[in-house]
């Protein structure tokens, strides 16, 4: 069987937001990039049902020659072979189109991505790859299994959980729970630097939607101090004067 | 034109989420001069919309919406929007909406906006403000695409209330169990519980609670509060709680009204989740804990000793 799955290179978690250029694009001088925390377990998962089930797993990242290094940890995790489409993630639609578009030809059984990227946070990529490609969708997953040709996966709903099956081909999305991130190991590290990663050329273009301007959220004005002795008084200010309950 | 508002109900209530939704979708319809309908699929809410903005209430029956499915309820909304020039369709960003906007977006050939946050400004053009990199930022979204998908976060706008009903007309829709694309085999639905996304009063611990057996000094504050639960990541991992409870950057993001945490440092992967609450209260023995600089009101101070003291003086208020 064959596995894709969609890795997005973000900022690590610590990173403390900037723009530059009147605020029109994100400074990424200094800033450390990871792979994105829940396409780690949909990668760590992946491969594990490759494992037990002697099959192949491919990652693609549409992203600018900086990412290769990000790419190589994910083979040094255990991914066979890397895909890099050649192009600024511009969009959620447009990295939608460049995945679909390669794999529409190469038949894979499973695509999985993360429940979002911790950037962009659009949740989106994933529900248009599976409705581009006209497959299923489970989304926000937190157990994967995989048994002739069918996945059978827990997910988080509102409000609670559900069990749900799909025929293959279909693409999932991780949740946290999914697994513990694999951690590559140093053969794993040495492995990596022959495996191969292609670089592909970006197809089609998008321009539904466009950044044209970031802001910093408003930072507090300061925190009024209790005093320990008087904490009930928090409750009358949230009562009195917040009007919270 | 028409905008079209998604509208989730559960138990035969709609959501809070969904009010808020319809309220967007009455404001953005006003700018336009056009009208705003409510589309209920399946099982639709007690309330009378147009209490809430809609002009109109679709509600679309059959037996196919039993269980949820991306696809079809994709398809639907997609069929209702092209059968009433339904160009722009708002739904809120909850897990069912997150899995229907992205489909939706590809059949109506639509461009999709989602983490939405404010009204849109339609004054030079189609703008709208959208959460980015994880709480700790926004931006300004232009949408050059006629048909659009929006997804708004909840508790991120005001519910409008008007003095109006609106007539409610049933919908027959071409989808069957054809379409019908996964399998639902188990849900399991908490009872009895507030589901933390849709909170708007939360109480949240970390380690600083030292083992799983004292929360119930959290539950007891929030059961007298009426408000939900949450934990900082360690505390999950650890499974002292369940992992929905889990905020923060790799956990879920909130926005309730008040966000009261005791114990929690204030990594900077918390506040990720939990920022744009309105506000947040901070209990910790440390004075230096960075989550202090993140709080309206803190209170240097051992949790074990400041908790059972709030939940006895909301006790007192509350009679
Ligand atoms: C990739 C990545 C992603 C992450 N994602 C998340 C995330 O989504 N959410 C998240 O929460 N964390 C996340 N983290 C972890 C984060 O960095 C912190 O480690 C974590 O938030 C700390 O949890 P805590 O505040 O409960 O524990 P601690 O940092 O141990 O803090 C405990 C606090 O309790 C206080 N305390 C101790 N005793 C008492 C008492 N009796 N009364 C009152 N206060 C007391 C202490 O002063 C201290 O400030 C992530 C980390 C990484 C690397
Ligand atoms: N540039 C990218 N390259 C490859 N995969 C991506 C990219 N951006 C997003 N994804 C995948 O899509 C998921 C959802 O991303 P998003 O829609 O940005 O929240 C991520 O968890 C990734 O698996």
């Amino acid at each position: 069987m064959k596995i894709l799955v969609c890795v997005s290179v973000v900022p690590d978690t610590t990173t403390k937001i900037t723009f530059k250029d009147n605020d029109t694009i994100f400074d990424k001088s200094g800033v450390q990039f990871i792979i994105n925390p829940y396409d780690e377990l949909a990668l760590t998962r992946a491969i594990e049902i490759a494992e037990t089930n002697s099959g192949n797993v491919n990652v693609i990242t549409v992203g600018e020659v900086d990412c290769d290094p990000v790419i190589r940890k994910a083979l040094a995790m255990g991914a066979n072979e890397a895909f890099r489409v050649d192009a600024q993630p511009i969009n959620a639609f447009f990295v939608a189109q460049q995945i679909a578009h390669h794999a529409k030809n190469n038949s894979y059984d499973l695509i999985l991505t993360g429940r979002e990227s911790i950037d962009y946070n659009g949740g989106m990529v994933q529900g248009l790859i599976a409705e581009i490609l006209n497959y299923p969708i489970i989304n926000v997953v937190t157990e994967l299994e995989y048994k002739e040709n069918t996945i059978e996966a827990n997910r988080d709903i509102d409000g609670g959980k559900e069990t749900v099956s799909s025929a293959v081909p279909c693409v999932v999305s991780a949740q946290k729970d999914l697994c513990e991130p694999r951690i590559p190991n140093m053969r794993g590290i040495m492995m990596a630097r022959s495996k191969p990663l292609s670089v592909l050329e970006a197809t089609g273009e998008s321009n539904y939607t466009q950044v044209i301007k970031y802001e910093l959220p408003p930072s507090k004005t300061g925190v009024k101090l209790i005093d320990a002795e008087n904490a009930e008084s928090l409750i009358d200010i949230l009562h009195n004067e917040e009007k919270l309950f | 034109m028409a905008v079209l508002v998604f509208s989730e109900s559960d138990n035969g209530k709609y959501k809070k989420s969904s009010f808020e939704a319809i309220s967007y979708g009455r404001d953005l319809a006003d700018q336009l001069s056009t009208t705003c309908i409510a589309v209920s699929i399946g099982n639709k809410g007690e309330e009378n919309l147009g209490q809430y903005g809609a002009h109109k209430e679709i509600n679309v029956q059959g037996d196919v919406y039993q269980d949820f499915n991306p696809n079809t309820y994709a398809k639907t909304l997609s069929e209702l929007s092209s059968n009433n020039d339904g160009q722009i369709i708002v739904l809120s960003q909850t897990y069912t909406g997150k899995s229907i906007a992205p489909i939706l977006a590809i059949k109506q050939d639509a461009a999709l906006v989602t983490g939405i946050i404010g009204m849109v400004n339609t004054s030079d053009g189609f703008k709208v403000k959208t959460t980015v990199f994880s709480n700790k930022a926004v931006a300004h979204v232009q949408v050059n695409q006629a048909n659009k998908i929006l997804s708004i976060i909840p508790n991120s706008y005001q519910v409008n209330i008007y003095e109006s009903k609106s007539e409610i007309i049933s919908h027959n829709i071409n989808v069957s169990k054809k379409d019908l694309n996964t399998k639902i085999l188990k849900t399991e639905k908490e009872t009895g519980k507030i589901p933390l996304t849709e909170a708007e009063l939360v109480i949240s611990a970390g380690r600083g609670l030292k083992a799983a057996e004292n929360w119930n000094l959290v539950e007891d504050l929030s059961e007298a509060l009426g408000a939900a639960t949450a934990c900082s990541k360690p505390v999950s991992d650890m499974e002292w709680r369940p992992h929905s409870e889990h905020v923060g950057q790799t956990g879920i993001t909130i926005k309730p009204n008040l966000y009261i945490a005791a114990g929690i440092s204030g990594a900077i992967q918390h506040l990720a989740g939990v920022s744009s609450s309105k506000v947040i209260c901070v209990i910790n023995t440390d004075p230096e804990a960075p989550f202090f600089k993140a709080a309206d009101y803190g209170i240097v101070g051992d949790a074990f000793d400041i908790l059972p003291r709030l939940t006895k003086r909301i006790r007192e208020i509350k009679g």
